[in-house]
């Protein structure tokens, strides 16, 4: 194993162009990703979460783009790349799995000619063999009768069928990162947990990194071995999952925890951070997190905290932990 | 019939008919025309009752039938069959005018905070409305003063009263639906999934905002969720659906306890629990079929692993389990599903 | 003055003063009404009054050419008549008729779209239907059919008085399925949404809640129909006049100016039928301009595809 990670995120920032200037959308955000590594992004609606996501991808569209940090992965420097070779690397080295399956699927084309297709057009083998990889996919996603399956077309299938071939059609390249935005958050409880379960698997039996990006507390626990928490377009903790679902550290974490009802006791009071997440234009100075936080001091309104190791391995942005 | 059943469901039907216009119904079989409908059986013999003061929640994945169910007690939608009693007195019979009057008794709340709220109507427009038709004697100021104490209520500043919906966060939305609700004084509120489409923190605010209330104004709530963990924390008592039939009816804690449905059971583990690690939930085989052409039997027996032939031929009907709950399975009834 | 200034500070502001195109259509398109409407004041001789009018003064040219008169900026028509003041006040009637066809075509289409679109069923299918049939026949073939009949029936002379309001209800009539069709379109996304449900849930009366709750949300399209509308009201109306339907000479809009003009074009007097047809063109285009924008602007959705 090498040591240098597959994916080293550094200082990442996001801007959107304006009518009244820019807006920062993800502010310095940076992590590194081991080979089969899996993180977990959380954050609310607003937080930068999806954004992150596409930014790795360098795939942030107008009037967004990358204003700054450094983008490794496999050794290239992503940034830097021209389009060309961004696109091989795309749905080749690195995948992408959206929450509605449709914005993978073209609608009027069988499911087997668009996996062949994505096939051919990263690898030069003949159409038998294409059909070969689909099947043995389609297989491995776990669907019935792939045979048959592969002559259908997407709306034949149930959502959560058609998201088990979104992940077939990632997995095509046998890709070393996916990276899935809200994978499950359409579909039912039953039916997410078949999913999650088997990407979980598959990331695996297949030794792929994987970056969720999700709103669900619960569900990155049970899938990834390290979470990021976002906030305003920071990261304001990192650490491995037991600790930042077991034992947070920032106030923003701790609050998100406390909001959930499976913490609290039936029928009690939740926890609620009074107040929203600012919008990008309203963004405090400071600690992003200073306005709704109950122990903000002096401190935190005048100073960005910067991403410190605190206790037990976790990473988090605060003045007030030591 | 218990004194203080507020609400009671009658074997509720609703179908709807997808057939289209009459041109599209024509079906050229057996060698002539004939005319075929599409019925879409969202609401299959529904039956409960709702007590004064509790909140019983209605679960179930998309396309079970629960939102249906809200509308149809609401009057939303006229039902094909079964009745809804409201204080003892069958309501779902009655004419808009002679229904008005229950109009300030049952209000609902919905999910989307973007749709619920109309965009060209200030919220103080928005908040009068009901006010002055169900009471147009008020005058003037009167209104102002009650549409600012509602606000007060849930927690929105009334000097924004002049405002339009979009200039509004999601959670601040429905907490002014919550407030058009309540603006006519109702007893009893049928909440439409309220927290789906808000995040966390803000679903957090929300049910904080709908217990305070409950307790301060002694609501009753027929609270409409996918989300069990949510249902388990603000309900008295669940009633679990699927395929538009009610699968168990419990009280809360026996429900989460120990869930006797074979589909209460699966759906219960399926639920994300955090710092679990890895996956220890029931599969359930197969898709969910369609409401249109609805399985013979019991509706859950093409996924259920405890199914067999009478499964497949005979409809279950709700019977007592225990102290406090309602199960409809024949292998729960003929005691052969393990424990 | 707040609202005005949040106006000027608006989004809708803001892409107007950034598309070329739609400020140069406005501002053509505001000066042509401007001096339109104010041909009264402005318009160097009165084409109405026919003591004013020598028919000495008939074909002459305009000012640049050999032969013309200082008083004839642009010349002067078969009969005398300044074609600069005829055109101004001509346009004045294509404006008056165009506005005039779409106020009825949208009265009569938004009242049919808001109650088909919420009623439904089989009352919405026979009105959708009868849209149909209205549709199939073209706007033309209708003004023609009734123009004809109605100065069969009353004569020329009557005609010339109601020529006006006849054009406007005839060019009404002929488009109101656009508008019925565009409203039912929107109230039938509109009723879905939850707000109806929440005024249904309140008690409301079905009129209140198609007049207060759904008509206001669906009144977008309309406006964006609406511009392309009244370009077609006008261009129909030109039509007409062109092949005699419209409004008689003695009260010229543009259309009947072109025609009249027509008739003196291979004897050398271009500029009677020319210069009205170039105003024709200017005010349809600039009316499409503004339209085009209007539309991209009010369904942002376009470009993100």
């Amino acid at each position: 194993m090498d040591r240098q990670p597959l994916l080293s995120v550094r200082d990442l920032e996001i801007r959107f162009r304006m009518r009244h200037g820019d807006l920062t959308a993800v502010n310095r955000v940076s992590f590194d990703l081991a080979r089969g590594d899996r993180l977990g992004i959380v954050g609310e609606s607003g937080a930068g979460k999806s954004v992150t996501g596409f930014g790795i991808l360098n795939l942030v569209s107008k009037p967004g783009y990358i204003a700054g940090g450094r983008l490794l992965f496999e050794g290239r420097e992503l940034t830097a790349l021209p389009e060309e070779d961004l696109r091989q690397i795309r749905g080749n080295r690195i995948s992408m799995i959206f929450q509605d399956p449709m914005m993978t699927l073209n609608p009027v084309l069988t499911i087997g000619t668009q996996m062949v297709e994505t096939i051919l057009a990263h690898r030069a083998i003949s159409r038998a063999e294409a059909t070969a990889i689909a099947l043995d996919r389609i297989r491995k996603v776990a669907i019935p009768s792939p045979q048959k399956r592969l002559q259908q077309y997407p709306h034949e299938f149930s959502g959560g069928m058609r998201q088990r071939i979104v992940i077939a059609i990632a997995l095509l390249n046998s890709p070393a990162l996916i990276i899935a935005d809200e994978p499950t958050t359409a579909l039912d409880v039953t039916i997410q947990a078949d999913i999650l379960e088997l990407l979980l698997g598959l990331c695996q039996s297949e030794k792929m990194g994987l970056i969720l990006i999700t709103h669900d507390l619960a569900v990155v626990s049970q899938v990834a071995e390290r979470i990021a928490v976002m906030y305003a377009g920071t990261i304001v903790e990192i650490g491995p999952t037991a600790q930042v679902a077991g034992n947070p550290q920032h106030p923003y974490t701790r609050g998100l925890l406390g909001a959930l009802p499976q913490r609290v006791p039936r029928g009690g009071r939740l926890n609620q951070i009074p107040g929203m997440m600012p919008t990008l234009t309203r963004v405090p100075e400071g600690c992003p997190f200073s306005n709704r936080c109950t122990l903000c001091e002096e401190v935190c309104r005048r100073r960005v905290p910067p991403l410190e190791p605190k206790a037990a391995g976790c990473l988090a942005a605060c003045h007030l932990l030591d | 019939m218990n004194t203080d059943t507020l609400v009671s469901i009658r074997d509720l039907h609703k179908h709807f008919d997808i057939s289209g216009g009459w041109l599209d119904q024509l079906r050229f079989t057996g060698g002539r025309f004939a005319r075929r409908k599409t019925l879409v059986q969202a609401v299959n013999g529904v039956s409960f009752d709702i007590m004064e003061g509790e909140t019983v929640s209605v679960v179930g994945e998309s396309g079970c039938g629960k939102s249906t169910l809200a509308r149809t007690v609401m009057r939303l939608y006229p039902p094909q069959a079964g009745e809804v009693h409201y204080r003892g007195r069958r309501i779902d019979h009655l004419s808009r005018e002679q229904f008005k009057p229950y109009r300030t008794r049952m209000q609902m709340i919905f999910q989307d905070p973007y749709a619920s709220l109309n965009p060209r109507m200030r919220v103080r427009q928005i908040l009068e409305e009901p006010i002055r038709f169900h009471r147009p004697k008020t005058s003037g100021s009167e209104v102002l003063d009650r549409v600012a104490e509602i606000m007060q209520q849930v927690g929105v500043d009334p000097e924004w009263r002049e405002r339009y919906p979009h200039e509004f966060s999601g959670g601040q939305r429905q907490r002014i639906s919550i407030a058009r609700a309540l603006a006519v004084d109702p007893e009893f509120i049928v909440a439409d999934e309220p927290i789906a489409a808000l995040d966390v923190s803000i679903q957090a605010q929300i049910l904080n905002l709908m217990m305070d209330l409950q307790e301060k104004r002694r609501l009753t709530y027929l609270f409409i969720s996918h989300d069990l963990s949510v249902v388990a924390h603000i309900s008295n008592r669940v009633a679990v659906m699927y395929l538009g039939t009610l699968c168990e009816l419990a009280a809360i804690d026996a429900l989460f306890d120990r869930p006797r449905h074979p589909y209460t059971q699966a759906l219960l583990s399926a639920i994300p629990r955090l710092g679990a690690k890895g996956f220890q939930h029931q599969r359930l085989t197969g898709d969910v079929p369609t409401p249109i052409d609805l399985p013979s039997g019991c509706v859950f027996h093409g996924r259920c692993p405890h199914a067999n032939d009478r499964c497949a031929r005979e409809v279950p009907t709700l019977r007592p389990q225990g102290q406090e709950t309602l199960v409809a399975c024949h292998g729960v009834a003929e005691g052969r599903l393990p424990d | 003055m707040q609202g005005w200034r949040g106006f000027r500070k608006s989004y809708f502001v803001y892409s107007f003063l950034r598309d070329p195109m739609a400020m140069g259509s406005f501002l053509c398109l505001a000066i042509l009404v401007m001096v339109s409407f104010g041909a009264p004041l402005i318009a160097p001789h009165d084409p109405y009054d026919s003591s004013t009018i020598d028919i000495m003064d008939s074909e002459m040219p305009p000012l640049w050419l050999d032969q013309s008169d200082a008083r004839f900026l642009l010349g002067t028509d078969s009969q005398g008549r300044d074609m600069l003041s005829t055109m101004l006040y001509g346009m004045r009637v294509s404006i008056l008729i165009g506005l005039g066809a779409v106020a009825l075509q949208a009265f009569m289409g938004i009242f049919v779209g808001l109650v088909a679109g919420y009623r439904g069923g089989r009352f919405d299918a026979f009105l959708m239907r009868l849209a149909d049939v209205q549709l199939s026949f073209s706007t033309y073939m209708v003004a023609i059919f009734f123009g004809a009949l109605f100065q069969a029936a009353f004569g020329m002379g009557r005609y010339e008085q109601l020529a006006v309001p006849l054009l406007v209800i005839i060019i009404g009539f002929a488009e109101w399925p656009q508008y019925a069709r565009t409203v039912r379109a929107s109230v039938l996304a509109e009723k879905k949404k939850e707000y109806v449900e929440a005024a249904r849930v309140i008690g409301l009366s079905p009129g209140r809640i198609m007049w207060r709750h759904i008509l206001p949300n669906t009144l977008t399209p309309v406006l964006v129909i609406s511009t392309v509308q009244v370009a077609n009201a006008i261009m129909s109306e030109a039509a007409l006049s062109f092949i005699g339907l419209g409004m008689p000479v003695t009260r010229p809009s543009l259309g009947s100016l072109i025609k009249a003009g027509f008739d003196y074009i291979f004897s050398g007097s271009w500029w009677i039928t020319l210069f009205p047809g170039v105003a024709l063109v200017v005010l349809i285009l600039s009316i499409n301009l503004l339209g085009d924008w209007l539309r991209d602007f009010l369904n942002p959705k376009l470009y993100k595809a």
